[in-house]
């Protein structure tokens, strides 16, 4: 059985098929036919059993999956929940079903009090569905953890799944649902896991059953011959061959500069950024600083984090995005306002204008962190629309002491007046994530249209090409940081169409170095061409290989 | 019975990991306590219900108990309660 589904990179795996459980039924509220004193006794063994296990898989998982863990535990001792629990069994439910009232009732509360108590009624559900599961004699959901390597299958994962991930077992992911953007996906890139995503029939693969995961082609191949075994076990060990090769500056094959920048989500990753050869940082998203707290911190909390960031990448560029809330990262003071559709709302450059203190705070943390460091600042906003905003902006970052400004280009507006918005700014850098979703107006976290979420969709280049052509005019750099730049063949595409430097998950790197040294830069504008002149994202990227392999082929026999 | 009124010092309130932080004192401590903010009054070892209380940065709360060695248990959980654990 072959499935097809989105590669996320170009990994391979060979492995065995461990399935993500599925959550549990409701319990029923049939009486069972034992004592309420028996009942009891019965719920307050999967209580205590159930913390004894949170506590011990907390202690395995270490660092900040313990903290939780530890909360999760201290959940199923709740005497107030016991208290609750024994009074739903003496008003005759089953233990399993009182359980899961009180979990129930207790998570409606904390959702109601939303924000960050609302974000706990997920810990309370995973709690509940742990000790349910006690009680009936099944396996918990959840992550499995055997101590032999294997691929996961999942319909889709949440944050909390993967906290708890054991990567080191982990070969590669499957998803039956979920996107490009997806968490797995974006989990995978980050941690450069094999991953095909949004493989429909992914969930009909049972426990065991040997997969070949091929991520270059979205290919998951299940019992696979002996000579697709071999053939995926020399592949493996050819890349890993060509894996340890030496890391220069990016630049194509006749020599032409196309610097490699990370994108980063927190100071941490900086190491091993620049341990992967990132030549700076393309996009560092200051979410981090914010997502955890119920309010801004403070221009001196933040100075800290940054200059510690700009110290790391001392002589490097480094380009940091203002606050990017809404959408799929609210922020209750900045915007807390429910939306129709929040991905059109106020977010972005626009939540922060709403709420200029908070821009200005940071802006002007950045400027006195750049001033302590030795790291080439750029500032940029996020969801720019129009020149107004661009003009806004720019002002503000260089009123504020910062010397390059620049905007993100991640709605179609934007681009299709690149040449006006660049005239008023010092540089732009292409969000493709976004862009992709807003131009085939195909929301990227939902899973029934994420066929329409494909970056090589050539309208989605064609704005590229766009803003390209208004940088190459202007003299103005034109980045890109969305996912599309981690995508080999699509990166040498998009510095066809103007792209002066590429951001992506470091452990993209090398994969987007070696493909970009193949080609020269009038190779790479004929496959842009190529590639604008699809009908679609599949044709694009079908036509842009051939036209690869084929220039490949020729190179190969003109050198024998 | 021995009673204690404090403000809570954590920048964030008393939420995450200050509150498992803090349930698990009171577990340890072996006494009943009693958790008080505004009309509401609950058992201080539920981490259900300290978290479902709300309770933020700069509110005052009241601690109560009974039996042997209650006040110094609950001066230890108003140290604790008094210090910024998110510092």
């Amino acid at each position: 059985m072959n499935l097809q589904g989105v590669g996320i990179g170009r990994g391979l795996a060979l492995g065995p098929v461990l399935r993500m459980p599925d959550p549990l039924p409701e319990p029923s509220d049939a009486s069972s036919g034992v004592t309420a004193d028996e009942e009891k006794v019965r719920a307050a063994g999967a209580l205590a059993a159930t913390a004894a296990d949170i506590r011990i898989r907390g202690q395995r998982a270490g660092g900040a999956a313990k903290d939780v863990l530890e909360a999760q535990a201290f959940m199923a001792e709740d005497p107030t929940l016991r208290d609750d629990v024994d009074t739903r069994i003496v008003a005759g439910k089953t233990a399993e079903r009182a359980v899961f009232e009180a979990f129930a009732a207790f998570r409606d509360l904390l959702t109601s009090m939303g924000g960050y108590m609302g974000e706990r009624a997920t810990d309370l559900n995973d709690v509940s569905q742990r000790v349910v599961a006690n009680l009936q004699g099944v396996s918990a959901p959840g992550v499995p953890n055997p101590d032999y390597p294997f691929v996961l299958v999942a319909r889709d994962l949440a944050p909390a799944d993967t906290a708890l991930l054991d990567l080191d077992k982990v070969l590669a992911l499957v998803t039956s649902d979920g996107g490009p953007t997806s968490h797995t996906a974006i989990l995978a890139r980050e941690k450069a896991i094999v991953a095909v995503v949004g493989a429909p029939d992914a969930l009909q693969l049972a426990d065991g059953v040997t997969v070949v995961v091929d991520a270059t082609t979205g290919l998951v191949t299940a019992s696979p011959t002996d000579d697709e075994i071999s053939a995926a076990r020399s592949t493996m060990a050819a890349r890993a061959a060509a894996a340890v090769t030496p890391v220069g500056p990016g630049a194509l094959a006749d020599g032409t500069l196309v610097p490699l920048l990370a994108n980063l989500g927190s100071v941490a990753g900086a190491a091993d950024a620049l341990a992967k050869g990132a030549e700076g940082v393309g996009l560092f998203r200051t979410e981090f600083l914010f997502l955890d707290s119920d309010r801004a911190p403070s221009v001196a909390e933040q100075q800290e984090k940054y200059t510690q960031l700009l110290t790391s990448f001392a002589g490097k560029k480094v380009v940091v995005r203002a606050l990017d809330a809404g959408a799929d990262k609210p922020l209750s003071f900045l915007n807390d306002e429910p939306e129709e559709n929040p991905a059109l709302g106020l977010r972005g450059l626009r939540a922060l204008r709403a709420n200029e203190s908070i821009l200005r705070d940071q802006l002007s943390a950045l400027a006195a962190a750049d001033a302590a460091t030795e790291a080439e600042l750029w500032v940029m906003a996020p969801m720019v629309s129009t020149v107004e905003e661009t003009r806004y902006f720019t002002t503000l970052a260089r009123e504020l002491g910062l010397t390059t400004a620049g905007v993100m280009v991640e709605v179609p507006a934007a681009a299709l007046l690149a040449d006006r918005i660049l005239a008023d700014t010092d540089f732009a850098s292409i969000g493709t994530n976004d862009l992709t979703q807003y131009t085939l107006a195909a929301d990227r976290l939902l899973g029934s249209v994420a066929s329409f979420q494909d970056p090589w969709h050539p309208a989605v280049l064609r704005l590229v090409g766009e803003v390209g052509r208004a940088g190459a005019l202007l003299g103005k750099p034109v980045g890109i940081c969305g996912e599309a730049a981690a995508d080999p063949a699509l990166a040498v595409v998009l510095v066809g169409l103007g792209a002066t430097s590429l951001s992506m998950s470091p452990a993209a790197l090398a994969d987007v170095r070696a493909e970009l040294s193949r080609f020269t830069l009038d190779q790479a504008k004929e496959f842009a061409e190529i590639a604008l002149s699809a009908n679609s994202a599949v044709e694009a990227r079908v036509a842009v290989a051939a036209a690869a392999s084929s220039l490949t082929n020729t190179t190969l026999t003109e050198s024998e | 019975m021995a009673e204690r009124t404090v403000s809570i010092a954590s920048a964030h309130g008393l939420h995450a990991r200050p509150a498992s932080l803090f349930v698990q004192a009171v577990a340890g401590s072996g006494l009943a306590v009693e958790l008080t903010k505004g009309d509401k009054t609950l058992n201080a070892a539920s981490i259900l219900g300290v978290i479902s209380l709300g309770i933020e940065h700069g509110d005052e709360v009241t601690l109560r108990a009974e039996g042997d060695g209650a006040d110094a248990v609950l001066d230890e959980l108003a140290t604790f309660l008094t210090t910024d654990h998110d510092a």
